[in-house]
């Protein structure tokens, strides 16, 4: 009870600050948070990333394992995304199995990562029809404190960028690295009131009634979008959201994912 | 599609597969009223989806502490019927069911004025029967006309239909063979008094003119799906003034 009034405190204060032209924590309405990613952080996992958007802070690990393929695409390899909102990073999430919201995050960063065609899976075939590699993109919520989305896609494909083929683990022999054929990024967007805004916090996702992710290719096309959120967005503004979403991405690209290439 | 993959061809002379124009719905049928014990129900076909929408309530919440006392909870369940599709699907939820139940749910949050009933549920139970591609979007024009036969009081209906690209074109109300080699599917859902999208994802690859196209195509075809979901309820219920076919 106490922290649904808070809820309605903070929601308020939110407006009150956008009604006078700024964001809570003082940033421009398209104005990321800092944005950091470390790469290579864990050593067991075949690739990892740390990423932090602001406060928020997302470990992403890349496990491979070899597995069985599915029997429509007997030559490739196989994505699985799995996302964990853990209870220490937020005193919302509690433990137990994936509610909707991280299978829906998981599913988001998936579908930019998959529509991309970022990774060749033919190349993951180690047999046809009886062994390919499966890559597994688990996403382990740190703290929470907003856009979970883009810092846990961003976690995921710069994990993807260099992660090594476990071959001699499991007594195969082959490449140990595939490149990536593209980076998919993911911008979010929210709206509140008539503002839109770019990368929300945790005040600001909370207050906000719609949000929509874009996810976008290296040439600029699009591979992914999700809406969620209980409010309405008209024609004009989900394409301004999509055109931020195409322009933010390219920057982030260009500063944390272009010199791994 | 990937590249290297058979290709199939999804256009010929200028018509899609099953003859459509680029910019053409399925056939679409809705019966109004079909089942007895839910509040309200609607029974929809979209091609070759076949879809089964049931609303019961405003009734009590249970668990307990799941109420809202300020306002009615909606409860969304999307379901695929284990022999709706090729390779029968296993029954119950997985995640795939899991984000369109949310989705959908959040599609109609806008409209619903759930601030009528507090501290009660409204379950909405979609049951996919037969699957072709767009079932999300056959899903939702068939909960809103359930919503409305069970008198559950709304701003308006939603209406629900999807875009893609096959063959680098972009085209409406995407079919199954057209979903699964084609190179871009959009499912978008729209309040068609406001003019206002409810639901919105996609996957594949649209430019970015192509999916501001997409966008407008899908709207216009929103409205009429709307005015298909409009003269179903009023013929069923100018129907049964005064046949005797009251509610028990």
């Amino acid at each position: 009870m106490g922290l649904e009034v808070m809820d309605d405190i903070r929601k308020d204060y939110v407006y009150d600050v956008l009604r006078s032209g700024k964001r809570v924590d003082g940033r421009g309405f398209r104005e990321y948070r800092a944005i950091s990613v470390e790469r290579d952080v864990m050593k067991r996992a075949e690739g990892s990333a740390l990423v932090k958007i602001g406060d928020t802070e997302v470990l992403v690990g890349v496990k491979l394992a070899p597995g069985e393929p599915f029997s429509d695409a007997p030559d490739k390899g196989i994505i699985m995304t799995n996302a964990e909102l853990v209870p220490m990073a937020s005193p919302e999430f509690e433990p137990g199995p994936p509610n909707e919201n991280s299978v829906e995050l998981a599913r988001v960063v998936d579908r930019g990562i998959r529509s991309s065609e970022a990774i060749d899976l033919e190349k993951l075939c180690i047999e046809e029809g009886e062994k390919v590699w499966m890559i597994f993109i688990d996403i382990h919520v740190l703290d929470n404190d907003g856009n979970l989305v883009d810092a846990a896609a961003l976690g995921a494909i710069a994990s993807l960028l260099n992660f090594r083929i476990p071959n001699e683990r499991h007594g195969l022999t082959g490449e140990d690295t595939l490149p990536m054929r593209d980076t998919p990024v993911a911008v979010t967007t929210v709206k509140i009131g008539g503002n839109i805004l770019a990368d929300p916090n945790l005040y600001e996702a909370n207050a906000a009634t719609s949000r929509l992710t874009v996810i976008s290719n290296a040439d600029g096309a699009l591979s992914g979008m999700q809406k969620s959120g209980n409010g309405e967005l008209k024609e004009e503004e989900i394409v301004e959201m999509v055109k931020i979403g195409i322009e933010k991405a390219k920057e982030i690209r260009e500063t944390f994912l272009s010199n791994f290439l | 599609m990937k590249e290297g993959e058979k290709e199939i061809e999804l256009i010929k002379k200028g018509k899609r597969l099953d003859g459509r124009g680029f910019e053409e719905l399925r056939p679409i049928k809705i019966e109004v009223g079909v089942l007895k014990r839910a509040d309200g129900s609607c029974y929809f076909e979209m091609g070759d989806n076949k879809v089964m929408a049931a609303v019961y309530g405003p009734r009590e919440m249970h668990p307990r502490h799941f109420q809202d006392a300020k306002m009615a909870v909606v409860k969304y369940r999307y379901n695929m019927a284990p022999f709706s599709v090729d390779d029968r699907k296993r029954p119950g939820p997985d995640r795939r069911s899991v984000e369109i139940s949310k989705v959908s749910r959040e599609a109609f949050d806008p409209v619903i004025i759930k601030e009528y009933y507090p501290k009660t549920a409204i379950d909405v139970y979609v049951e996919i029967l037969q699957s072709d591609a767009g079932t999300r979007t056959a899903g939702i024009n068939a909960a809103s006309v359930a919503l409305a036969d069970a008198g559950i009081p709304m701003k308006d209906m939603v209406s629900s239909v999807a875009v893609g690209k096959i063959g680098g074109e972009v085209v409406l109300d995407l079919s199954g063979m057209e979903d699964n080699y084609g190179e871009a599917d959009m499912p978008v859902a729209m309040v068609a008094r406001t003019n206002t999208i409810t639901l919105l994802q996609m996957d594949g690859n649209f430019k970015k003119e192509e999916f501001e196209r997409g966008l407008k195509l899908a709207m216009d075809a929103c409205h009429k799906i709307y005015e298909l979901q409009r003269t179903a309820l009023i013929e069923r219920y100018s129907k049964s003034v005064g046949e005797g076919e009251g509610e028990e």
